[in-house]
């Protein structure tokens, strides 16, 4: 199955794009993406190990499971105001 | 009750406009702008960047939840994204309510939540060679994984 990643400010300056297609398992979590991430090594060894994310623009623990064509977001801790 | 983001400069007073009712006796506006300094060091402008779709939403939620404070949906919210100067406004808040209380209870919970949860990040630029640099920021709420 194929997630859309977003990637943003400090999150995007790691990965060094804002967004990217990725083919996963089936059953994948957002918890199995960042592994996979921090793995795969470049800036984004550097990603933490629990970031928020936001699964189809809502906040959404770690542990959600992935469907295919779901939008997975980085998001690192927020500074609006 | 409205709630988004923009790239153009915020026209606070036409947000005032935007509330107001014969009923209500408060009518209360609040402009965040952009400093000069933090941390001690100068600062020459900042550069925000959202999730505008998500960011969008969150500030809709939180606007909906400040206007069950208030009593009224007579709010108003913006916030700014891209380049911005020192002095100019990143967010402004307008609200009305028959009594004062309501409107600086709704006002502040909106700022308040504004920092907490929306999708917004803040990258600040100084004089000189000095390198620009992303705000930390706050940990938003995470929901609780459902069984």
């Amino acid at each position: 199955m194929r997630i859309r990643l977003l990637f943003f400010a400090l999150y995007r300056d790691l990965a060094g794009v804002p967004e990217m297609e990725l083919e996963t398992r089936p059953g994948a979590t957002a918890a199995t993406i960042v592994e996979e991430l921090r793995r795969a090594g470049g800036g984004l060894a550097r990603l933490p190990e629990t970031p928020a994310v936001a699964v189809n623009r809502e906040y959404a623990p770690l542990s959600t499971v992935l469907r295919d064509g779901d939008e997975l977001a980085f998001l690192p801790p927020v500074a609006g105001g | 009750m409205r709630a988004w983001v923009t790239r153009d400069p915020i026209d606070a007073g036409a947000l005032l406009g935007a509330v107001g009712a014969p009923a209500d006796g408060a009518a209360l506006l609040f402009v965040g702008t952009v400093r000069d300094h933090n941390d001690g060091r100068p600062v020459v402008g900042v550069r925000y960047e959202a999730y505008v779709e998500m960011a969008e939403r969150v500030l809709g939620q939180i606007a909906a939840e400040a206007a069950a404070r208030l009593g009224t949906d007579r709010l108003v919210v913006v916030h700014r994204i891209g380049e911005l100067a020192v002095g100019e406004a990143s967010v402004a808040i307008a609200v009305s309510s028959p009594h004062r209380a309501e409107a600086f209870d709704a006002c502040r919970f909106v700022i308040e939540e504004i920092k907490r949860r929306v999708p917004i990040w803040k990258e600040e630029h100084y004089a000189g060679d000095e390198a620009p640099r992303w705000l930390a920021g706050a940990i938003p709420p995470i929901p609780e994984a459902r069984p």
